[in-house]
């Protein structure tokens, strides 16, 4: 796309034997990278891989134990973010750092002018965000609360609150992982134009058809370690994901299968809204046995009141929710919970488990009142422990012991204890809400074939995902939601990621109403 | 800087940090003495003789002790399922009025005792049900609502005291009517001045920490006090949770005041609490929340009062130095704490 | 009905609402500050012990008045240094640290006092602040007497205030510290010190506690009692839920409260104060706290991240 890596452009950021530890975790080792004017480099790897680490360390956030960094040819202090903005590296981080309170000209402003000064005034400020939202093509309102704003709005003033500190290097991580494809290609287009004027990109990704789309350089990560680095000319989908993943992973496949029964019916389903996130909008869904019902959909649209009704958390405005047949009344967590529904929750560190609690208590949590585990009120710690190590055992949860504290385990393993204590008791209904973000590829796959085979069981599996890829290869049918509005259901492969797309950004549902 | 945490803390960390902070204390406390003009050590020891050396010291500091393990108990409950009860000298109050109310006549031998320590500890959960239904109900802070509610209990019984509950034989001063016999706490050992609220206190520990390590509600209690959000998905009913400990909390706290009236004083005056329910704060804290810890943490606390009494007797260092003492104990033992879990590092 | 109105329509008591308000609109921009910034200060009745204490013995030992102001002020600061060290890098629990400063604080001022006056059964009195009537302005009939007829403590009050308002939401240093009680990482991406502002944050909030109970020794009354601040600390904390974090909300807050509870002094002389108990009364203030508390809940936009530690390495 740009003019390409010639070797005689001058060289703008230069990572030199970055290594970086945290414990026993090798999370970079000796990593080396130069980027060029211009350039748009590529970083690719699983989760996992050290990415997010290798430009927390670049940004200022953490500090390396060995190597140093160099901007425009002068080292760069460490573990100064303040360093890095002055050196004009501007960074959009993947969990978006924007306070929902104030004003999107307040969180641009945020920073820029001395603490000890009387500040040039909003007007200026305001005159210059709007000069840089026409050039690069990025529309927001300056005086619009960040909280209001769609997730794509929030990256827009991520990247503003960058380009008004005239910064030179922009990284970016997992831009995409939020967007429809229109607005991936979008955001490409005002990479493009920063590009133009000589700006130079680090782009982390994991998606390889976007990474040939925009980067001239790969470099590739894997266990913290550069394994490769590749003209994004001279390479394909395949070589790359072989250097990611470093061999094959057999990912699993969902057959077709021929749905059974409803066993969860929405009928015209509402729920209040909540801040800027929309409530469902007279929301109709039949969840079958034996079926994947995949929600695609940019986060913030409604997934998260879904997945709270499914859970049990909420109940419906108005609207008829049915569980085979039967209207729910009483619906809490723990009638889901005894109603034979599997909750996997969004965040398995915040509402998934309790950080502090040992792998017994946590396998324990939604069932410690059931006589198995209890009589008259006292625990039996005994066979609490049996549970979890049967779990432990059959999910292949690697850990120290059902004593040790959860918070020891990597995502993938606290994925799996999760996934042992709500599939144990054989469920009629599974909520999988982002089961594998944040997971390396193996664990995906391990909890990808473990929803399949509760499908094959003949439960009813509700996966909502952000990843359209995901959505796509599991599910078999689709749905789209976009403003709390839930698209028609589309059976496997009859739609694409762009025909998708334009669900997603709200547009199919204009020609329906 | 940042905190860091450590995977497997060792004994020595988890042992070291505590002992550090103690010492620390033992430091400043020399100080102050140095800063009194009285000579460091020989201050240390007349608080520790005042408070153990003799047989009187002893159970003076074990009678002290007593509302202190109440207290105590109280606000570890609380606190350990992030309950902010800072209301204990109100609900202290509470179980001393439900005290004097039925044990000066209202109710004949035998049941006066029994009846009015349920009946004390029903009161003191009463008061700690208000602020924690404005809490559940109406996400109303219950830190500032129960330590408001310290304040307007006081004049309650204040109002009590100059009113309704006045001693008609008190000479004027603003005390109850004394307890009848059947109403008192019997003591401990024949012959010793130390009363059963004592042995109580123990009692109410070991069945407080049989609660929280093996009941199921200890079990909801902790993981609402750890993670909310988390304990409300897996289907812990947390409002009934938080109320539930409210009860137990309130409760515990008011037997500080029953046993107080009914064990040691035999009426109520309002000097009854010398800020019991805040100091219990502090026992808690020193007990990392544990309930047994509680009692070993309550002794200390009480050897410091009472030691610090004798001690300024002889010395002349002000008896407010125990106070000192105790909230730099409690702020370097949360620090102590702390820094068992967490290593500090740069950058 | 007519006592109450025969009160409201004296200038005495428009002018006692403001002298008690006076202590309280200090406290409560303290405590404003230090949330704003996301920390919340339970040290704050500890505090405006110490200020009432340090400010008074000061000027018992000698110094001008506004050297006791200055000298309440740094010893609250040295608190507010204390609470900051241990709830912000340190992170820890900000209810448990806040109630160990105020009991720290009050405590030290006890000792100090025995310490330097261990014979004395009163307390010495010194000579308070004097009003400083306004020429022309305090002519005003009601208005007048209650606004411009206080002493300079009361003046210094409001333009503290107004002082407050101004930087949180017209200057980068305001818009900074307000971005640390909404989102700590918003801050530290921005090349901003979270630890840094919030620690001052504190530090300052905590001096002007200090000097909300200097204005008790200094200007309301002239010596130093243990029980005088009595709660005022903690109905601040209420006053800034009431006041939804604002300061022009919360300064009219201080204003209403202390109006009921000038109200509430005036009303025990009258038949009504034959009736009822002298207790009743004195619990107005403690009551009405509570109930602001309730009225304002769930309406009021919290600080985002109040209460919420900031640690780099948790992301």
């Amino acid at each position: 796309m740009s003019t390409g890596a010639t070797g005689a452009q001058e060289v703008v950021l230069r990572l030199d034997r970055i290594t970086k530890r945290f414990g026993a975790l090798l999370a970079n080792d000796a990593v080396s990278l130069e980027l060029k004017r211009g350039e748009v480099i590529a970083l690719l790897g699983e989760n996992g891989a050290g990415k997010t680490t290798l430009m927390n360390i670049l940004f200022g956030h953490y500090v390396a134990e060995e190597g140093q960094v160099e901007v425009f040819g002068t080292p760069l202090a460490p573990g100064n973010p303040r360093a890095a903005l002055a050196a004009g590296v501007g960074m959009v981080h993947q969990h978006f750092t924007l306070a929902d309170n104030l004003s999107v000209l307040d969180n641009i402003r945020l920073g820029t002018e001395s603490l000890w000064s009387r500040g040039q005034g909003r007007a200026a400020a305001r005159a210059r965000v709007a000069d840089l939202s026409r050039d690069f093509g990025l529309a927001v309102h300056p005086e619009a609360r960040v909280g209001s704003l769609s997730v794509g709005e929030r990256q827009r003033v991520e990247i503003l609150k960058a380009l008004y500190r005239e910064a030179r290097i922009l990284i970016l991580d997992e831009p995409t992982a939020v967007l429809t494809p229109q607005e991936t290609e979008a955001l490409f287009e005002t990479l493009r134009k920063a590009i133009a004027r000589g700006l130079s990109i680090l782009f982390i990704s994991h998606k390889l058809h976007e990474v040939m789309a925009i980067a001239d350089r790969c470099v590739v990560l894997r266990h913290g370690k550069v394994v490769g680095e590749v003209a994004t000319r001279t390479t394909d989908r395949a070589q790359l994901a072989a250097l990611m993943v470093g061999g094959e992973v057999a990912m699993p496949k969902a057959e077709a299968r021929s749905p059974g029964a409803v066993r969860m019916r929405f009928a015209g389903v509402s729920t209040p809204d909540r801040g800027a996130a929309p409530g469902l909008k007279a929301l109709s869904l039949d969840l079958r046995a034996g079926q994947i019902t995949g929600l695609a959909g940019v986060s913030g649209n409604g997934q998260a009141a879904l997945a709270d009704l499914v859970s049990g958390l909420i109940r419906p405005g108005s609207g008829m929710m049915e569980l085979n047949g039967v209207p729910v009344a009483g619906w809490t967590p723990r009638a889901a919970i005894g109603a034979g529904v599997a909750r996997i929750p969004e965040d398995r560190h915040k509402t998934g488990t309790i950080a502090d609690f040992t792998l017994t208590e946590n396998a324990v949590l939604e069932g410690y009142f059931r006589p198995g585990f209890s009589r008259a009120g006292w625990m039996d710690w005994a066979a609490a422990r049996r549970f979890a190590e049967s779990i432990i055992g059959a999910y292949d949860v690697r850990c120290p012991g059902p004593q040790a504290r959860i918070r020891l385990l990597s995502g993938g393993n606290m994925q799996k204890l999760i996934l042992g204590r709500v599939l144990e008791p054989g469920p009629e209904i599974i909520l999988a809400n982002q089961p594998v973000r944040g997971l390396d590829v193996g664990a995906i796959a391990y909890v990808h074939s473990r929803l399949i085979a509760a499908r094959d069981q003949g439960a009813a599996v509700l996966l909502i995902s952000e990843d359209l890829d995901e959505v796509q290869s599991l599910s078999d049918v689709i749905h789209v939601i976009s403003e709390g509005r839930l698209s028609p259901g589309f059976a496997r492969g009859a739609m694409t990621p762009a025909e998708l797309g334009l669900w997603m950004a709200g547009q199919g549902f204009d020609h329906a109403a | 800087m940042r905190l860091e945490p450590v995977a497997n803390p060792s004994l020595a960390r988890r042992l070291g940090y505590p002992a550090a902070a103690l010492g620390a204390t033992v430091v400043i406390a020399s100080l102050l003495a140095l800063l009194a003009g009285a000579e460091p050590f020989g201050t240390l020891g007349l608080i520790l003789q005042g408070a153990a050396g003799s047989k009187f010291a002893a159970l003076e500091t074990l009678n002290r002790a007593t509302p202190l393990i109440f207290t105590g108990l109280s606000v570890a409950v609380a606190f350990r399922a992030k309950l902010w009860n800072i209301g204990a000298e109100a609900q202290l109050y509470a179980g001393a009025i439900v005290a004097v109310l039925l044990g000066t006549g209202a109710l004949g031998s035998p049941l006066v005792l029994p009846v009015s320590a349920l009946a004390a500890m029903l009161a003191g959960a009463l008061v700690l049900l208000g602020p924690v239904l404005l809490k559940t109900r109406l996400g109303v802070d219950e830190v500032v609502t129960t330590l408001l509610l310290n304040f307007i209990m006081l004049l309650f019984v204040s109002y009590l005291l100059e009113g309704p509950m006045k001693d008609p034989m008190g000479m004027g001063w603003p005390k109850s009517a004394a307890l009848i016999k059947e109403a008192r706490l019997p003591r401990l050992v024949e012959g010793l001045r130390l009363h059963w609220g004592f042995g109580l206190a123990l009692i109410a520990a070991v069945l407080v920490w049989l609660v929280q390590t093996r009941a199921t509600l200890g079990f909801e209690m902790r993981a609402v006090g750890q993670n909310a959000g988390a304990a409300r998905f897996a289907g812990i009913p947390v409002n009934a949770v938080l109320v539930k400990t409210a009860l137990l909390s309130g409760g515990l706290a008011a037997l500080a005041g029953w046993s107080e009236v009914a064990g040691l004083k035999g009426h109520l005056s309002l000097d009854l609490s010398p800020g019991f329910g805040y100091t219990g704060i502090i026992v808690a804290m020193l007990a990392m929340l544990h309930p047994l810890g509680v009692v070993v943490a309550a002794l200390f606390v009480a050897g410091i009062f009472v030691g610090s009494d004798a001690m300024s007797r002889a010395a002349g260092v002000p008896t407010y130095i125990a106070d000192m003492l105790l909230a730099v104990a409690l702020l370097l033992m949360v620090l102590a704490i702390l820094l068992t879990r967490f290593r500090v590092v740069r950058g | 009905m007519s006592a109450v109105w025969e009160i409201l329509i004296s200038a005495s008591f428009w002018a006692a609402a403001v002298r008690i308000a006076s202590p309280l609109i200090f406290a409560t921009m303290g405590e404003l500050i230090c949330e704003r910034a996301g920390v919340l200060n339970l040290g704050i009745e500890g505090i405006m012990v110490i200020g009432a204490f340090t400010g008074w013995m000061a000027v018992y030992q000698g110094m001008p008045l506004w050297g006791g102001v200055g000298v309440a002020m740094a010893a609250g600061m040295a608190f507010g240094f204390l609470h900051a060290v241990l709830t912000v890098p340190f992170g820890l629990s900000q209810h448990v640290v806040g109630l160990g400063v105020t009991l720290l604080a009050t405590s030290t001022s006890s000792f100090a006092y025995r310490l330097i006056l261990p014979e004395v059964t009163s307390p010495p009195k010194i000579e308070p602040f004097q009003p400083l009537a306004i020429p022309g302005l305090s002519k005003i009939p009601l208005l007048g007497e209650a606004l411009f007829a206080q002493t300079p403590l009361t003046y210094a009050g409001f333009a503290v205030a107004l002082l407050t308002g101004f930087v949180l939401f017209r200057t980068p240093l305001g818009l900074a510290v307000r971005a640390a009680g909404e989102n700590p990482s918003a801050v530290e991406a921005q090349g901003l010190s979270v630890t840094g502002l919030r620690m001052g944050a504190v530090v300052v909030g905590s001096g002007l506690m200090a000097v909300g109970g200097a204005f008790l020794t200094l200007s309301a009354f002239s010596s130093f009692f243990f029980e005088m601040v009595n709660g005022r600390g903690w109905i601040c904390v209420a006053l800034v839920v009431f006041g939804a974090w604002r300061p022009g909300k919360a300064v009219l807050g201080a204003l209403l409260f202390a109006g009921f509870d000038a109200l509430q002094i005036r009303l025990q002389q009258t038949p009504i104060g034959a009736v009822l108990p002298y207790q009743v009364f004195l619990m107005v203030p403690y009551a009405l706290s509570i109930l602001a508390l309730i009225l304002m809940s769930r309406r009021a936009e919290v600080p985002a991240a109040l209460m919420v530690p900031y640690n780099k390495g948790e992301r």
